[in-house]
């Protein structure tokens, strides 16, 4: 379960963005709150998750700083950058497109 | 505003190496231990708990992995391992290192040198504004495909033509430059008034001639060359308005030439004088002295120009049938007046640097593949051990970018010593004619060329030892004492290598025998004199004191008689122009009592001494030489030489024959003698009907001197300057040397002796690499087949069975190399045929000892490895294994 295959293919990265887009988060809480949002169907693993969020760090859509989490221990939080908003915002809009239009297809099929 | 952040992010990857570390580490295990404390509370026993973490996160190492690879850290760190790998690699193997960087430079360095020459030559563009559009305008006359205008006919070209924008003429000559210290002669050109502007080419400092100023009416003016504004004025601003004496005449120096400007055909020229026509010869239109530079108007083509010259030369030989018979005209590129002597060596050398190039490449390649082979085991583990082919392969990409880097810097060194070495090696005389030569440098388009060759060198370097990987399973490498049939691959490769060297080194050696042969005969050449023990040297008096006839001869008598009193001398002479110099200085002449039509035969008359020939030790064939008094007061006489009596009186004899100028009424001079053909012309050019005259009868302020001496040569020089300096200061001498260098470095013989040198150079190069590639092969091939050879003589085998095994495949290596590269080498030798001399493409003799030198050579080289196969120890070969 290390790659999530029924994710489609770099909507991970915008999952990512759209969640911590509410609140600076830490990668754990960042799984937890993709697999509750989706109602227990996403599964984000380790293996997909960290990678990604060091992508995007190094894209500058994200940072990072450290600080105390829930737990008391010191916990790696991500912060949407304005560079990442505007991508969140653009690939969103790409989504929405997407998604209606194969869910047209799906329909009328 | 990202950029700055992303780049920020990169940098702190790479210098905080340990804390991003540590970071990465704590993040991953901060999710390990969430997902046990959510696991513990799920009700899971502690080992239950830890055990599913560990399965969700599926191993911390990989993903730490991946992490870095988002980073970009894996493959800052891949190429660092791999160039620290590399130097390690090859300091480990430090004789291949050190050859193919040799070989490398050597290659590199030869092509890059010749080719800075070719730059400075035939790529750099002309300092002249739009130099494509500049053309030389030439007349041409049976005996000289391009030869001299006249200044009339000059004056009627450029009033008729339709097709130049401007046209110019201009000459090269010696004047006698008075200064506070004496005098002394100095180089010098003669131009039309709108010479610079025809060049385009403005003067640095003052100005440049006014329209008119050439005219005889005008004061004289003369513009400096940079070169002697520096020199003779230490480069200060007020030379200009300055007033110079050249030969006795006060000229107002008007400005100064740019440092770049250079104009081969009249330099070594320090003064740029105008021309001011005047005397003899500027004023009658048969005596042509002039070359024309013509600016071609735009949108003219170069045969359309022609056509249009080509048409006033017809209309002036009708108006003018006495003078302009036969007077045609051509044109030609104003480069090609230049450079169009050197061309074609230098593109022979380029080709020669090329193919050395070409073998040090070859010889390259064999190495590397050598080393590859010897590399199966390290690759096949690398290998199993989960490197990727592409991993393999970037490694061999590294090992070549450090061994090109290194041989690409350490040939640009030996290029740039070699154009050094080279440029030195012309002589002096030559390389003042050939101003585009100096300065010579590793100018940008030299950069380009050498990175060119650095590029193919490191593709050679790379996919070499990739191919070879390519080649054969790496798998195959880890089974022991493996012999597989990438060896066999490799062999076959390797010895297809070999042949194309020995090829080229065929090419090459031909090349540089044909060459060398030529220079040989060049040297050898029938001059008709004794050129050992011969001194010359050029002398210029003054106009004021010796403009008429007699005061000439007085000089030419007292000059002869003061150094023919020098101890060590025994004769001297005295000739308008000194042997292997040129056919020209020509005169029409016509046989008294025989029809004649107006046809100009033309020849060159050379006005001589009566010790001249002696002097020279020329073979008088019958007749007799002059005598002293032979003056105006007496008959003209003459004496031909061989060549005039074979076309002129070829069923007769000509002695007591009258000749005469084409003058009207004919002033009949009476052949007194023959002598065998001096060459007078370039040592490669057949003499042709020369015409000598006694001095006495037409004498000359300007003259040179042949002295025969019993003692040293180069003592003399100095003793016949201070005798000529005693007898007036006021004379000038130049071009002082004995006859042996005067023909030594005469272009033609310069030219045929640095490309047979440099091509001979080229040629054992490739001699000595193609031999060595040889060896590498057959040493290899011995080192395989060990076990084989070990196996036959343990059944039997004689050691002289050994030696044929081997020498057998070398044999048919060099056989095939030799006979390939002798096809070649016909091919290669009707490029070439235009420098040679005295010997055919096809010459027997160098192609027979060429291929006699390499498979003796090719023999030896395979005996080495032969006799230690022939000495394998049976069980020491069997056991090995």
């Amino acid at each position: 379960m290390s790659k999530p295959t029924d994710l489609v293919q770099g909507t991970l990265d915008m999952l990512i963005l759209k969640v911590i887009a509410l609140e600076p988060m830490h990668g754990w809480a960042i799984a937890q709150r993709i697999r509750q949002m989706s109602g227990e169907v996403l599964q984000v693993g380790q293996g997909a998750l960290y990678p990604a969020l060091h992508k995007l760090e190094q894209s500058a859509w994200i940072t990072s700083e450290w600080a105390v989490s829930d737990n008391g221990r010191r916990a790696k939080y991500y912060t949407l950058t304005e560079a990442g908003r505007q991508v969140l915002a653009h690939e969103t809009a790409q989504w929405e497109r997407l998604a209606a239009a194969i869910s047209l297809i799906v329909r009328t099929a | 505003m990202r950029w700055p952040e992303i780049l920020r992010l990169r940098l702190r990857t790479l210098t905080s190496r340990r804390q991003v570390e540590d970071e990465l580490d704590e993040e991953l295990r901060y999710h390990f231990d969430r997902e046990m404390d959510e696991n513990l509370a799920a009700g899971m026993s502690r080992a239950e708990a830890r055990w599913a973490a560990l399965r969700s996160v599926g191993g911390l190492e990989q993903r730490k992995e991946e992490c870095r690879d988002m980073r970009g850290l894996n493959l800052i760190d891949n190429t660092l391992q791999d160039a620290h790998f590399a130097l390690r690699q090859l300091r480990k193997t430090l004789g291949f290192t050190f050859t193919a960087i040799l070989l490398l430079a050597l290659g590199m360095g030869a092509s890059v040198a010749i080719f800075a020459f070719v730059d400075a030559t035939l790529i750099k563009p002309l300092p002249y504004k739009d130099s494509t559009r500049l053309v030389g305008v030439f007349e041409t006359v049976p005996m000289f495909p391009r030869s001299n205008l006249s200044y009339a006919d000059y004056l009627d070209w450029k009033k008729m033509n339709k097709v130049f924008q401007s046209l110019d003429a201009y000459d090269q000559r010696g004047f006698i430059l008075s200064t506070a210290a004496g005098v002394e002669p100095v180089r010098a050109a003669r131009v039309t008034d709108g010479f610079f502007r025809t060049l385009g080419v403005s003067p640095v400092l003052g100005r440049d001639f006014f329209s008119g100023e050439d005219l005889p009416s005008a004061h004289r003016a003369v513009l400096l060359s940079y070169g002697a504004w520096q020199k003779r004025y230490s480069g200060k601003p007020e030379v200009v308005g300055q007033v110079v004496t050249l030969d006795g005449e006060p000229s107002t120096i008007i400005g100064v030439l740019p440092r770049e400007f250079h104009f081969a055909p009249a330099e070594p020229a320090e003064f740029w004088s105008t021309l001011h026509p005047a005397g003899g010869c500027d004023l009658r239109r048969s005596c042509h002295s002039l070359y024309g530079v013509a600016r071609l108007k735009a949108g003219v083509s170069m045969q359309a120009a022609l056509a249009d010259v080509k048409v006033i030369a017809k209309q002036l030989e009708a108006q003018y049938p006495d003078s302009n018979r036969d007077q045609g005209a051509t044109l030609a590129s104003l480069a090609e007046v230049i450079t169009g002597d050197i061309r074609p060596i230098l593109l022979v050398l380029l080709g020669g640097s090329g193919l050395l190039l070409l073998i040090a490449g070859v010889n390259a390649a064999n190495l590397l593949l050598v080393r590859a082979e010897s590399r199966r085991r390290e690759m096949a583990v690398r290998s199993a051990l989960g490197a990727s082919k592409g991993r393999l392969i970037r490694q061999f990409v590294t090992e070549g970018l450090v061994l090109v880097a290194a041989g690409s810097a350490l040939g640009l060194v030996v290029s740039w010593w070699t154009m050094q070495l080279l440029t030195r090696l012309v002589p002096e005389n030559l390389l003042l004619r050939m101003p585009f030569l100096m300065g010579l440098s590793l100018n940008p388009r030299v950069l380009a060329f050498a990175g060119e060759i650095a590029v193919l060198a490191l593709i050679l370097f790379t996919v070499t030892p990739a191919f070879h990987l390519s080649l054969g399973q790496t798998r195959e490498g880890l089974a022991d004492g493996s012999r597989g049939s990438a060896g066999t691959a490799w062999r076959r490769l390797g010895s297809k290598l070999v042949v194309l060297e020995l090829a080229t080194a065929v090419v090459l050696l031909v090349g540089a025998g044909l060459l060398g042969k030529s220079l040989y005969s060049l040297l050898r050449v029938d001059i008709g004199f004794r050129p050992e023990h011969l001194v010359t040297l050029q002398v210029a008096a003054p106009k004021a004191a010796y403009d008429k006839d007699e005061q000439a001869i007085v000089l030419q008598r007292e000059l002869v008689r003061r150094i023919e009193a020098i101890p060590g001398v025994t004769s001297v002479g005295v000739t308008t122009s000194l042997p292997v110099s040129g056919n020209g200085n020509t005169t029409w002449f016509r046989v008294i009592g025989r029809p004649w039509h107006g046809e100009h035969n033309e020849v060159p008359e050379r006005d001589v001494s009566a010790g001249y020939f002696t002097a020279l030790g020329a073979n008088l064939i019958r007749g007799r030489f002059f005598t002293e008094a032979e003056d105006g007061s007496k008959p003209s006489v003459a004496i031909i030489n061989q060549a005039l009596v074979r076309k002129y009186f070829p069923n007769e004899d000509p002695i007591g024959q009258h000749l005469t100028y084409l003058s009207e009424p004919p002033k009949p001079i009476e052949i007194v003698g023959i002598v065998d053909d001096i060459k007078e012309g370039p040592l490669e050019v057949a003499t042709v009907p020369a015409l000598y005259i006694p001095f006495n009868q037409s004498a000359s302020r300007y003259f040179g001197l042949v002295v025969r001496t019993a003692q040293s040569e180069q003592q003399l020089l100095p003793a016949m300057t201070s005798a000529i300096r005693e007898f007036d200061p006021g004379i000038v001498t130049a071009q002082g040397a004995t006859m042996t260098t005067r023909i030594n470095d005469s272009p033609s013989a310069y030219l045929h002796r640095s490309s047979a040198w440099l091509v001979g150079g080229f040629a054992l190069l490739a001699l000595l690499l193609g031999v060595v590639g040889l060896y590498g092969v057959v040493a290899y091939s011995v080192s395989q087949r060990t076990r084989e050879i070990g196996l036959r003589m343990a059944l039997g085998a004689q050691p002289g069975a050994v030696y044929r095994l081997i020498l057998k495949e070398a044999g048919w290596l060099t056989a095939i190399g030799v006979i390939v590269g002798l096809v070649c080498s016909t091919g290669a030798a009707t490029l070439i045929r235009g420098l040679l001399f005295g010997v055919k493409t096809w010459d027997l003799a160098t192609l027979a000892s060429v291929g006699l030198v390499l498979g003796v050579a090719s023999m030896l080289a395979s005996f080495i490895p032969a006799r230690r196969a022939a000495s394998v120890n049976p069980v020491e070969a069997l056991r090995a294994e």
